[in-house]
């Protein structure tokens, strides 16, 4: 890092990108955008950008895997070599291969994997640019590509993280307040059916500050799944709009 | 007891749909008396009903369901086919060869080989073994000739239309041949390379803009102009 800041909030009680504590990064979505996938989605949640593509429900390969009751399902989380400051190696991290295991448990309640025995539903997140919440937005846009390709889902699953920077709650912290700051806690959530599949919590938080911001963090996943929804909506209402 | 959409909405996987004694259609779930969708498509209540009509699906085997595949292995006793769907079909030797077979004898790859399409029938599927195929009927067996279009299989219904008013209007329009297979891919056969390009194209279309309403007069009235500019180009050509 280049340069460190003395405080991550200034006087006027506003973060070093100029947000307010509430307040979430600039969100872009977009559904369908990888031909050669069944489903996909891009996301660009400030300064990160994310590609999900999804295949499947597909024959499983190694065929040794498949169960006979359900589909498997499988997750990749890749950063580019290129999306952080310093090169980052291709190979799976074992900070890769955990992101990969949590936002795989954190998809896997919304799907109805038992209505395809036999076989496998592969996901794919690519990070092309990072800075901070990757594996929130990363299920958010995994969740689009997998209502995109069609795949039966209980409900959408859209993510958000809250944290603490210097003694304040905040909501969907960027790279530096992560680094710098007191606590991260991600929360994924099933907006319809208000359940939870993912919560974690890396720094210490008091009890109060801990209840603060997983309430803040949901109502940031509440902000971003309208958003969401309307980006699954857009791919096909455009279509509508050029017959009208 | 209330429903929470209109008619022909557009909705999301999640979204509450009604709540109270309805039935949970297809796409859809019920979960605590409230019934959610689980694909992202157009709702319809019908009576107690409650169904989603899926904007993209893929395709799962059904008895009695007339598919077309592509085989992709060609075994000792008979052939597998990939009919667009998570599962692989099966279409045994003695279903396609009328004679007995015996495998040290018959090389099954003269008869069908890997990448011959198929039009075949499904005779038997659950979910714990692979689709069974047969071509023992008549109208089906291996394609020679045509054109081939591919789309999600939950727009074969809007394909066939009304009473099947939308193919036939296309069969009558271009003077094509069509066979729908369930699994999303469709056969054409024209008597020329042109009227096959015209059902290709109303295809096309349809398969764009499957949920809009008046689509079949629509599509009636693309290949009227098409069919006629096509006519003014081989005049231009004739007269140069």
């Amino acid at each position: 890092m280049s340069q460190k800041p003395e405080k991550l909030i200034d006087k006027k009680g506003l973060r070093l990108d100029g947000r307010k504590p509430e307040e979430l990064r600039s969100i872009k979505i977009e559904v369908g955008i990888l031909p050669n996938a069944d489903g996909s989605a891009y996301i660009q949640q400030g300064k990160n950008k994310i590609l999900a593509g999804v295949f499947g429900p597909r024959e499983l390969h190694p065929k040794h895997l498949a169960l006979p009751d359900r589909t498997v399902l499988r997750c990749r989380y890749h950063m580019a070599p290129f999306s952080v400051q310093e090169r980052k190696s291709p190979a799976p991290s074992r900070r890769d291969i955990e992101l990969s295991k949590v936002i795989r448990e954190a998809l896997e309640p919304s799907i109805f994997l038992e209505y395809y025995p036999r076989t496998g539903i592969d996901i794919f997140v690519e990070i092309l640019q990072a800075d901070g919440g990757t594996r929130c937005a990363s299920i958010t846009a995994a969740s689009l590509a997998l209502a995109d390709a069609g795949i039966p889902m209980r409900d959408l699953v859209v993510a958000c993280a809250a944290g603490k920077a210097d003694d304040t709650i905040v909501l969907d912290l960027m790279d530096t307040e992560d680094k710098k700051g007191g606590a991260d806690v991600p929360v994924a959530l099933m907006p319809n059916l208000n359940a939870v599949t993912l919560l974690q919590m890396d720094g210490i938080l008091t009890f109060e500050e801990f209840e603060k911001a997983v309430n803040l963090a949901l109502k940031g996943c509440r902000e971003i799944y309208t958003m969401q929804k309307e980006a699954l909506k857009a791919k096909y209402e455009s279509v509508k709009e050029v017959e009208e | 007891m209330p429903t929470f959409f209109e008619r022909r909405q557009l909705v999301t996987p999640g979204d509450l749909l009604a709540e109270g004694t309805y039935l949970a259609g297809e796409n859809t779930y019920k979960e605590n008396n409230k019934i959610y969708a689980s694909r992202l498509g157009l709702v319809q209540y019908e009576d107690k009903n409650v169904n989603v009509v899926a904007l993209r699906a893929f395709y799962i085997p059904k008895l009695g369901d007339t598919v077309i595949g592509t085989i992709v292995e060609v075994g000792f006793s008979g052939w597998t086919l990939d009919i667009n769907s998570p599962y692989l079909a099966i279409l045994r030797a003695s279903e396609v060869l009328s004679r007995p077979f015996r495998p040290q004898e018959n090389d099954l790859s003269k008869v069908l080989d890997v990448g011959d399409l198929v039009i075949a029938k499904i005779i038997t599927y659950d979910r714990t073994h692979d689709p069974r195929l047969t071509v023992g009927e008549p109208g089906l067996g291996k394609i020679t000739r045509g054109q081939i279009v591919k789309m999600t299989p939950t727009k074969i219904p809007r394909v066939i239309g009304r009473k099947g008013s939308m193919v036939s209007m296309i069969k009558q329009e271009t003077g094509c041949h069509i066979i729908l297979g369930q699994n999303g891919v469709i056969l054409i056969t024209g008597k020329s390379l042109e009227d096959e390009q015209l059902a290709m194209m109303a295809l096309r279309k349809i398969e764009c803009e499957s949920h809009t309403s008046g689509l079949t007069d629509r599509i009636a009235q693309m290949i009227k102009k098409e069919k006629a500019k096509q006519k003014e180009e081989i005049k231009n050509e004739s007269e140069t």
